[in-house]
């Protein structure tokens, strides 16, 4: 594409209509009442181009990736090594060979907690994580801590929900061995300082790992920009199948590692008294690796930006605070984490008029058919922090309107009816 | 009556907002009960005399469905055989489980309200928590019983 056109296409104004009208579940009947979907943060809805691409692969050219020498075994091949070079483009990362496929975040966070942590980090050594974390971006730390004696630090966050900058240089230190935060809370949207924090971890020779979940489906994300030695993201909720996901790792840092799951096709001869090592990045692709959802994957990147990321960092900001406007309005409501949209992305948790969020989300269901979600989201140390057993969370994506935010809080309006009919 | 009106029947909401048996019993046995899909947790206490439940009483926090269920249990339970509690938990798993009832003698009484459960699934938990709380206490089992173990 040249210059002109990039910028021409800039230009041109989203037809969020049309976006939404790729969606086949997106504004479906469900049970005789139309769906709304608010749980992007959960799992992102999928375009029929997605769907149609990985029903062709079954249909038309089935096989298995770099062995077999037949025509559909080359176009599949053909296809899954695209989808690596759509991934690679996508985050900026400097060559196909740091582009690991992985089922998800969680594998790929595992896949450095085991690979890189258990070779390098020793006892006395440091690894800050925040209190913001996932489960995902917690325990392989907290596990990797406990097996070789290295301390686990928090970088602590403000009443806000904002990470506590101010202490940033007093908690990672010349000790810490990996810095491994989130690039925006599942929880309470918080959109974090990702390069500062990565400019401190490089500072003191520490790993920097991004966990992408949150952030890489929202947001323009450019490794390269961010100085990460890792970064790990899933497909399914940016736009690709469930069991896809990416772990970008600099080459440096994945050569020095040893494989995590050995196997076929990570080898490159294996004889009965040893073995060798496949390059980068097949080394790290142990066993058949999901095929269909590489490539559907590919196809969802390609989807996504499309529109362009920072467009859709736009639409979710501007849906975001109609809703925060509209939830400080609501009596009886309580909002968690930032109120600027600037470090908050389209994620809105809340409490609301002392229904517990599973009677919440049961009853937003069943009268509106409004999917939220309910519970403590994978972050318990997080939501006891915010002092609460659970929480209810919508969460915005391309498809989301602002009819939808509307309807959202009409809905908790008509819980809050029923909770409390015949009540006084 | 919808679904939805019918797993919130204007007893459950009341058992909700004040419920029964909500205390402490000092000096018997108690279990804690965790929800880890929800955070919901429950402390249930029973205190026996030979095999009859002599008094029962929990606190916790959760959801309208597991307080209002735990609620109702502790009324249900006082003052029965341990033999009887056990029958009475079999045949109220089977009305919110949806699975089909079987003749053995027992009525179900006002837990009966509970059987809207059984229209929504991922509730079924929520409802059964308190009883598989006090099923540990009076086994006495240390520790924390969750839901995903207590099957």
């Amino acid at each position: 594409m040249t210059v002109a056109a990039t910028a021409a296409q800039a230009q041109a104004p989203v037809d969020w209509g049309r976006v939404r009208a790729d969606f086949p579940l997106i504004g479906k009947l469900i049970k005789g009442k139309q769906i709304v979907y608010l749980d992007s943060a959960a799992t992102s809805q999928k375009p029929h181009v997605v769907i149609d691409t990985m029903k062709r692969y079954y249909e038309e050219y089935n096989a298995n990736v770099h062995r077999g020498a037949y025509n559909i075994a080359a176009k599949a091949t053909q296809e899954y090594e695209a989808a690596r070079e759509k991934v690679r483009r996508f985050v900026n990362a400097s060559s196909t060979k740091e582009i690991v496929f992985t089922k998800g975040t969680t594998e790929g966070l595992n896949l450095v907690a085991y690979a890189w942590g258990r070779k390098f980090v020793k006892p006395d050594d440091e690894v800050v994580i925040s209190e913001l974390e996932h489960h995902s971006n917690l325990v392989p730390w907290q596990v990797l801590c406990t097996a070789t004696g290295a301390k686990l630090k928090y970088i602590p966050i403000r009443e806000d929900g904002t990470l506590d900058m101010s202490r940033l240089d007093e908690i990672i230190t010349r000790r810490t061995r990996i810095v491994s935060v989130t690039g925006q809370s599942n929880v309470l949207g918080t959109v974090t300082p990702i390069r500062d924090i990565a400019r401190r971890a490089r500072e003191v020779g520490a790993l920097m790992v991004v966990d992408g979940a949150q952030s890489v489906p929202h947001q323009p994300v450019d490794v390269q920009a961010i100085g990460c030695d890792f970064l790990a993201f899933s497909g399914h909720k940016v736009c690709g199948p469930t069991a896809s996901g990416v772990l970008f790792g600099r080459r440096e840092r994945l050569e020095e590692m040893d494989p995590f799951l050995y196997g076929g096709e990570m080898i490159r001869e294996v004889r009965y008294d040893g073995s060798t090592w496949n390059e980068l990045p097949w080394k790290f692709e142990a066993g058949t690796p999901g095929i269909a959802q590489a490539i559907g994957l590919g196809v969802a990147i390609d989807y996504v930006s499309a529109i362009g990321m920072d467009r859709i960092r736009e639409h979710e900001a501007s849906l975001t605070r109609k809703a925060l406007a509209m939830a400080a309005e609501l009596k009886d409501l309580t909002l968690y984490g930032p109120r600027d949209v600037s470090v908050r992305g389209g994620v809105i948790t809340f409490n609301f008029a002392e229904i517990h969020p599973h009677d919440l989300a049961t009853i937003l269901d069943e009268q509106d058919r409004v999917c939220v979600r309910a519970g403590h989201h994978c972050a318990m140390p997080l939501t006891q922090k915010l002092g609460v057993a659970a929480t209810a969370r919508a969460s915005f994506y391309i498809y989301n309107t602002e009819e939808e935010v509307d309807l959202l809080f009409d809905a908790l309006r008509r819980a809050k009816e029923f909770f409390y009919r015949g009540a006084r | 009556m919808s679904e939805l009106s019918d797993l919130y029947q204007e007893m459950i909401l009341d058992h909700h907002r004040s419920p029964k048996n909500y205390r402490v019993i000092e000096g018997g046995r108690q279990a804690k009960g965790h929800n880890p899909l929800c955070g919901d947790q429950v402390t249930v206490y029973v205190q026996l005399e030979g095999d009859v439940i002599k008094d029962v009483a929990f606190q916790g926090q959760g959801c309208a469905i597991s307080r209002a269920s735990a609620s109702l249990m502790t009324a249900a339970v006082k003052g029965l055989t341990l033999g009887k509690a056990d029958a009475l938990f079999r045949k109220f798993q089977r009305s919110v489980t949806g699975e089909p009832d079987v003749e053995d003698g027992i009525e179900l009484g006002k837990l009966e309200v509970l059987s809207g459960v059984s229209h929504f699934p991922v509730r079924v938990k929520c409802a059964t928590l308190a009883w598989h709380t006090m099923r540990a206490a009076i086994d006495s089992q240390q520790g924390t019983v969750t839901t995903e173990d207590a099957k």
